[in-house]
């Protein structure tokens, strides 16, 4: 057992926790503790260990050769106290003590059962993105990109420079959505090029909007899937395919903290303040909004754990601007309701517990179903379905019990 | 306005079986339930039917317990769980072997088979355990379910014959006439049955039911790493412990591979967070007897409080002085098991039959009388 005392500990290694490490550094001892054998996060993580983005490497670079305490490989996965932290490490269990805490845990993806979802080869867009970027191979495998989100078409021009060959890009949402959001990025001329290079870089694909899978099938891998575009079903072959329905706050550190949660997301004030004193929150946790938000939350969290309220202050109409295009966003990309009839009785929906969706319709609420099935009682403790059973039944997820990621039992 | 032969409070497994049995008696029946059917301590508890032979009276009921949960097997739906996988109690040295005779003897007196395991044939039937325990007593008979399922169970068949069950809403006064609701409503009833688990003694002043927390660890699948319910004889040290906290090695193997792994006791302890402390000694206990489980992953630990009394039995009956209110509740951690008994015993005596087993060591008047 390991233990480790610092005036600001920042979870996690993505763009708002670097942000947020290098903001608060310049005042405070300041700690950075990630899951991951290299900082970046999801969106920024490295590639054979070399980062993409110039602002990705610039950020690692400067929190690595600072006085900041990098910790990689470390899942916390409690807290012991309102001060504490607890982390296993390769060496075992590491207790952490804080002053402040900055909970910048990032978001997951959402998975939505239909049927064959859970066939070999099918993968979260993010997901086959962090294997191929781990060096998996695709050169030459037949892909569709399906969901939603500007995530499909930065995922399918990653796959295609990897030489896959995208068959199709599914975009659920519509046509006039699209557009609409389309004509809100004039706002940010920069978010408009980088689609537009998107979209360059993609040439060729087949790209359709009001489109999704509803149905994957296979032997004993993936081998086909249907799309359903204005009521028409095709259907296309394929090697793999990514889906995408968006991302979901990871803010299964802030709740055992006691931060007060308002529709999946960390309530915080102007300085990314929770609702418990010594506890601020920055990036996806407090609500999806991208790269940009991120970044500028986790500077604001940063300056204002480390006490330089003003330093905080000059950036909050910065922060508002990113926040205003993630919500436009997110409400260009909201999920339709034929998504929600797509799972048969028998398409699981619990992976971990293999529940299958026909059973979870006996139950009202989440605590009964995951009483009487144990949907979401299995090692992700219901990340997956807890999300799924959201958008599908309207649940509230249930409560996460401890260790929030699995643990051996000689570290708890 | 209805009123219901009996009004229920509490849809743990022991609310849950009275509802079952005086249904089955023909009773209309209203169960009412402050949160979710098994939600509470039932949920939160591990599923052992086990027998128990710390006092004449606790054998009784778990033995009589049990033998229902047997007749009961083939109505349960397969997740339920059900499982006969033997109890195996541990005895560490040969002083504790001794213990292991007499206790051997004590259940043969009883008509519970069951076999001494020396040293070689306990690691033959675990082989988990560390080397060198001096051995243990394998008792067949015991089983384990998934509770939360079994109360279910219980409680959906009591609906099919018509009783009533309000989830949601809290019991804040209970009479002769029935159940008063935290909203005002008021439900007539000519029994009431406070089946509340720990939170009895705030309807039912007078009874002595304090909380007393424990904690849990489950783990990964790991098929037959563990194959029966390990519990280390020191365990009714630690069940019967008044005051310190304390902690027994207690595993079950779960029929989906998982490895559920107890046992805490702590009096005092209000909140249902995870004390690290309490949770590693009981960690290193197990430790001391299966090595291996250090390196198992564990996936949840939760808290739960069991409902305990000064002599380690439950209240089952009439209040004294209170016609027509009952309680059947402060099982400690012995509830699951004998749910179905307590039920039974309720039953009879609401409907005025004779009981399989003396009902008098259960009744709530042992306590109050020193009033």
């Amino acid at each position: 057992m390991t233990r480790v005392a610092t005036d600001i500990l920042v979870v996690g290694g993505g763009a708002a926790g670097l942000s947020a490490a290098l903001a608060a550094s310049a005042r405070a001892k300041v700690t950075v503790v990630d899951d991951n054998p290299l900082l970046g996060g999801q969106i920024w993580r490295a590639e054979m260990g070399k980062f993409n983005s110039p602002a990705a490497k610039g950020l690692v670079d400067a929190v690595n050769s600072g006085e900041i305490r990098v910790i990689n490989n470390a899942q916390v996965f409690a807290a012991a106290a309102r001060n504490t932290l607890l982390a296993e490490t390769a060496e075992g269990r590491s207790e952490i003590e804080f002053e402040k805490l900055i909970i910048a845990t990032g978001a997951r993806e959402r998975f939505l059962p239909f049927p064959g979802w859970t066939l070999p080869n099918v993968f979260g867009v993010g997901g086959l993105q962090a294997l191929v970027k781990g060096g998996v191979p695709v050169a030459g495998k037949r892909v569709v990109v399906a969901g939603t989100g500007p995530l499909l078409l930065a995922v399918a021009d990653y796959l295609r420079s990897k030489r896959a060959s995208v068959v199709a890009i599914a975009e659920q949402t519509s046509a006039s959505r699209l557009g609409g959001f389309a004509a809100s990025l004039f706002r940010s001329p920069s978010k408009l090029v980088q689609a537009a290079a998107l979209r360059a870089g993609l040439r060729g694909v087949p790209y359709s909007t009001d489109c999704w899978v509803s149905s994957a099938h296979g032997e004993k891998a993936l081998e086909q899937v249907e799309l359903k575009r204005k009521g028409r079903t095709s259907t296309i072959d394929c090697d793999i395919l990514a889906c995408g329905f968006n991302l979901v706050p990871n803010v299964e550190l802030a709740v055992p903290l006691g931060c007060e949660i308002t529709d999946g997301c960390v309530v915080v004030d102007k300085f990314q303040k929770t609702s418990i004193a010594n506890v601020f929150c920055a990036g996806e946790p407090t609500g999806v909004a991208g790269v940009d938000s991120s970044l500028v939350e986790g500077r604001i969290a940063g300056l204002a754990a480390a006490g330089d309220q003003d330093g905080a202050r000059s950036l909050f109409a910065k922060r508002d601007r990113a926040r205003r295009f993630g919500e436009a966003l997110n409400r260009a990309f909201a999920l339709r309701d034929e998504l929600k009839a797509l799972a048969d009785d028998d398409t699981i929906v619990c992976r971990c517990e293999d529940v299958a969706y026909g059973r979870l319709t006996e139950f009202e609420n989440f605590r009964d179903a995951k009483l009487q099935t144990r949907c979401g009682m299995g090692p992700c403790q219901g990340r997956i379905c807890g999300a799924a059973t959201e958008f599908l039944f309207g649940w509230k997820p249930g409560s996460v019990r401890p260790p929030i990621f699995p643990v051996k039992m000689e570290n708890l | 306005m209805t009123t219901f032969d009996a009004a229920i409070v509490g849809g743990g497994i022991v609310g849950a079986a009275c509802a079952d049995s005086l249904s089955a008696a023909g009773l209309s029946v209203c169960v009412i339930e402050a949160s979710g059917v098994g939600s509470g301590t039932t949920a939160a508890g591990m599923g052992h039917i086990v027998v128990m032979d710390d006092s004449e009276a606790q054998f009784a009921l778990t033995r009589y317990s049990q033998q229902l949960w047997h007749e009961l097997v083939t109505e349960l739906p397969t997740n339920a769980e059900f499982e006969i996988c033997g109890t195996i109690w541990i005895a560490t040295d040969s002083v504790e072997m001794s213990e292991v005779k007499r206790k051997q003897e004590s259940y043969s007196e009883h008509g519970v088979e069951s076999e001494i395991l020396d040293e070689s044939s306990l690691r033959t039937a675990e082989p988990n355990l560390r080397e060198g325990l001096a051995g243990g007593l394998l008792v067949r008979s015991d089983s384990v379910v998934y509770q939360p399922v079994a109360a279910r169970f219980l409680i959906d068949r009591a609906k099919r014959r018509g009783a009533d069950v309000i989830v949601g809403k809290r019991v804040i006064e209970i009479n002769g006439t029935g159940v008063k609701l935290a909203d005002g409503e008021f439900i007539e009833a000519k029994n009431v049955v406070n089946a509340a688990g720990s939170a009895a003694s705030d309807l039912s002043p007078g009874l002595k039911i304090v909380k007393r927390k424990g904690h849990l660890v489950i783990t990964e699948r790991y098929p037959n790493f563990a194959r029966h319910q390990l519990v280390e004889l020191g365990y009714l040290k630690s069940a019967h412990g008044k005051s310190a906290d304390s902690v027994a090695f207690n595993v079950q193997p779960r029929s989906t591979g998982q490895v559920l792994l107890g046992s805490s006791r702590q009096f005092g302890a209000e909140d249902g967070e995870i004390d690290y402390a309490i949770l590693r000694r009981m960690t290193s206990r197990a430790f001391e007897y299966m090595p291996l489980l250090r390196k198992l992953s564990a996936v949840r630990v939760w808290t739960g409080f069991r409902p305990a009394t000064p002599d380690n039995l439950p209240y089952i009956g009439k209040m004294p002085a209170q016609d027509g209110i009952y309680v059947a509740a402060g099982h400690e951690g012995l509830g699951i098991t004998t749910s179905l008994g307590t039920a039974r015993l309720i039953a009879d005596e609401i409907l005025g039959r004779d009981s399989a087993i003396s009902r008098e060591p259960y009744s709530p008047g042992r306590d109050l009388i020193e009033h």
